[in-house]
């Protein structure tokens, strides 16, 4: 605004010029005040329950005489070496379901971006279809598809899967329910869309032509996914995994519904820590810890997968 | 300088065509680029060209017809399996890699280990050696494109295809790119094919230039014999410009003598690519430059056996080095002549009555069945006259 001499439109003089100095002012609050929902949102549903879930878990006491912060931080301890199976299975099984996703999500993500043609909006909607029935119907569902003697079962029996499976541990007996198998396919089969939405987003967005181009180097068809495709996806992968793996690693319905007591996930101590035996400190102090955990995983990740680097 | 000796290295297409469902996009063509000559397809957006282009290098397969390098038939080969290399329009860099590893992303791909030194070397001919860690979005659009031919050049393939490689850039850039371009195809003497929709590109970088219009090859010839001697109206038109006048054949001789708005022109008969019997119809064209404006009241001081038009200057721009003016006659409307500004006659100014004249062996004379606007802006390039040639 240093140019002075721009003869001014005839309706500019009329306005008065305090609303003039004013503007400037009220500019700078804007993004402030669009800030504001936002923030207040985060203050009321985040941080408050978190520093109040902070203050029980160093709180000690009983339901009964009511609970007083002791600054009792061995609770930490006590919580982690007495579940520590639970962490660590609900790290396998998370990490198991968010591997499966990849696999299974990747060719169809692929599928839909590069070779569906009019298909796309089709197979998109087809995706996200599940989400129209609830969370735990689809669940319980699977306690059907996975029932003893069901199709499934026999199948996979028929074909010898389960000799493996039970082998490896997975399933017991002629059973899939009730095993980590059943909880890894609940959990595989719930987080799949996430998995294959930002795959998709990300491989859609690829031009064209860089394919063209690495055909023209000399890249085969596999190479040309090896060294352009794959690593051009890689924003996909890391927010799909991301996406899977932080809410599976959380995750109690599928442990619950379709596990048995010796599946039981970190989220199911929880839950019931809170709900049933009603010890509120180690199930705060449990809830950090698989947030600590958690975190660092994912920070780890983050720097090893360089998405920085992508553009 | 083509080698005539040497056509091991020739791109040979034979009744190659390409069609989408309904629409034709190339013709049937047979075309052969000689082996180290600098190749352009030249034509209007949509008329083939790229096409034919994508079909030598493979991402495209051909409807009907054979691709050749040399005496190998390469047209069931992959792109990846063929030695051919393609700089693309819009660069197509790789984003996740540097300059470096762009660069040597073919040689790589061929197993080749040690690849310092020949992206080293392809870095410096490219005058890009400093640039070897960056990624391609940290440079300009003219770096872009640098790189983009160093990434094919340096598999040394027999024939490099340029697609509009510098489409992107802005006119002085262009202008530099060219000239670098055409000294890298020089020195490194690899047949080069380029897709251009600039004549004027085509002209000042290739050695020939196929004219393409609607799928077909129009016209093909050396800039200068293209310019001098069109045999289309869309040659005439798309190439520079041409005033073309509707005119009637009188005499038949050695010269052609015709009849265009009640007065009379000449032009060599072996400059007529159109029948030449007496009362039958004619376009005859003359270039811009090629005439001489002169005064209605020095018209005495023109020399005998030029070829004159009298008219009236409807309109002049002043473009430095030369002065363009619009003239209607009764010839025909809105002829063009580009005066050098050597002298300028403060006379031809709008409204003067003016007398054109040329020399009779710079006319040329085009078939009266086509359109006389194709090529032109107003024809947009994208329709062909049925019957022209």
């Amino acid at each position: 605004m240093t140019i002075t001499d721009i003869p001014r439109a005839p309706e500019a003089p009329e306005a008065p010029p305090a609303a003039v100095r004013k503007s400037p002012a009220r500019k700078r609050l804007v993004p402030y005040w669009l800030l504001l929902p936002g923030i207040l949102w985060l203050l009321v549903f985040f941080a408050l329950p978190m520093v109040y879930q902070a203050s029980t878990s160093v709180q000690t006491g009983t339901l009964e005489q009511g609970f007083r912060v002791t600054w009792h931080f061995a609770t930490y301890w006590d919580a982690f070496a007495e579940y520590w199976p639970q962490f660590v299975r609900s790290l396998v099984y998370a990490g198991t379901a968010t591997a499966l996703c990849l696999l299974l999500g990747y060719p169809l993500a692929y599928l839909i971006a590069f070779k569906a043609g009019r298909w796309r909006n089709l197979l998109l909607v087809l995706v996200i279809a599940p989400f129209f029935t609830s969370f735990l119907i689809r669940t319980l569902a699977w306690k059907t598809i996975l029932a003893d003697g069901g199709a499934v079962v026999g199948a996979l029996d028929a074909l010898h899967v389960l000799d493996v499976t039970n082998w490896l541990g997975w399933t017991q007996g002629d059973r899939v329910l009730a095993t980590p198998m059943a909880v890894v396919c609940g959990l595989t089969y719930n987080f799949l869309p996430f998995m294959i939405l930002p795959l998709y987003t990300s491989l859609e967005r690829i031009d064209g032509r860089l394919h063209e181009a690495a055909k023209d180097l000399y890249a085969s068809p596999a190479t040309t996914f090896r060294k352009v495709t794959f690593p051009l996806s890689m924003p996909g992968v890391v927010s799909g995994t991301l996406l899977t793996f932080i809410p599976a690693s959380g995750d109690y319905v599928n442990a619950e519904l379709l596990g048995s007591t010796d599946t039981k996930m970190v989220g199911n101590v929880i839950q019931s820590q809170f709900l049933r035996v009603l010890d509120y400190p180690t199930a705060a102090a449990l809830s950090f810890i698989l947030m600590a955990i958690v975190l660092i995983m994912v920070t780890v990740y983050i720097r090893r997968a360089g998405t920085e680097d992508l553009v | 300088m083509t080698d005539s000796t040497n056509t091991g290295g020739d791109v040979r297409l034979s009744g190659i065509s390409k069609t989408y469902g309904s629409f034709t996009a190339v013709h049937p063509l047979d075309l052969t680029i000689p082996q180290g000559s600098f190749f352009a397809l030249l034509g209007a957006s949509g008329c083939g060209k790229t096409t034919t282009l994508r079909m030598i290098a493979g991402l495209e397969d051909p409807t009907t017809g054979t691709v050749h390098l040399g005496d190998k038939d390469v047209t069931d080969l992959p792109p990846y399996k063929r030695p051919v290399n393609t700089v693309f329009q819009s660069y197509a860099l790789f984003p996740h890699l540097d300059i470096f590893e762009n660069i040597a992303f073919g040689l790589r791909r061929r197993g080749i280990k040690s690849v310092k030194k020949q992206v080293g070397d392809m870095l410096d001919l490219v005058q890009l050696g400093d640039k070897a860690g960056h990624k391609p979005h940290q440079l300009s659009g003219g770096q872009q494109q640098r790189v983009a031919v160093a990434r094919a050049l340096i598999n040394h393939p027999q024939v490099l295809l340029l697609d509009e490689p510098l489409g992107a850039l802005d006119l002085k850039l262009r202008r530099q790119m060219q000239l670098e371009l055409k000294r890298i195809q020089t020195e490194v003497g690899i047949t080069f094919v380029h897709v251009t929709h600039d004549q004027e590109e085509a002209m000042t970088m290739a050695d020939t230039v196929a004219v393409m219009n609607g799928g077909r090859v129009e016209q093909l010839g050396a800039p200068a014999d293209l310019y001098e001697n069109p045999r289309t109206t869309f040659v005439a038109n798309f190439l520079g410009t041409s005033n073309l006048i509707e005119a009637e054949v009188v005499e038949t001789g050695t010269d052609v003598t015709v009849t265009a708005g009640g007065g009379k022109l000449r032009l060599p008969a072996d400059r007529c690519g159109a029948d030449t019997r007496p009362g039958g119809k004619l376009l005859v064209g003359i270039r811009p430059e090629k005439i001489t404006l002169a005064h209605a009241d020095d018209a005495g001081a023109i020399a005998d056996g030029r070829n004159r038009v009298t008219g009236r200057i409807v309109d002049t721009s002043f473009i430095g080095v030369s002065t363009q003016y619009v003239v209607d006659s009764p010839a025909g409307t809105a002829l063009q002549v580009y005066e050098q500004n050597i002298e300028r006659d403060s006379r031809l100014a709008p409204g003067a009555e003016v007398v054109l004249h040329w020399n009779p062996a710079h006319t040329f004379g085009l078939d009266a069945a086509q359109s006389m606007l194709a090529g032109t802006v107003s024809d947009a390039g994208v329709e062909t006259v049925e019957d022209a040639a």
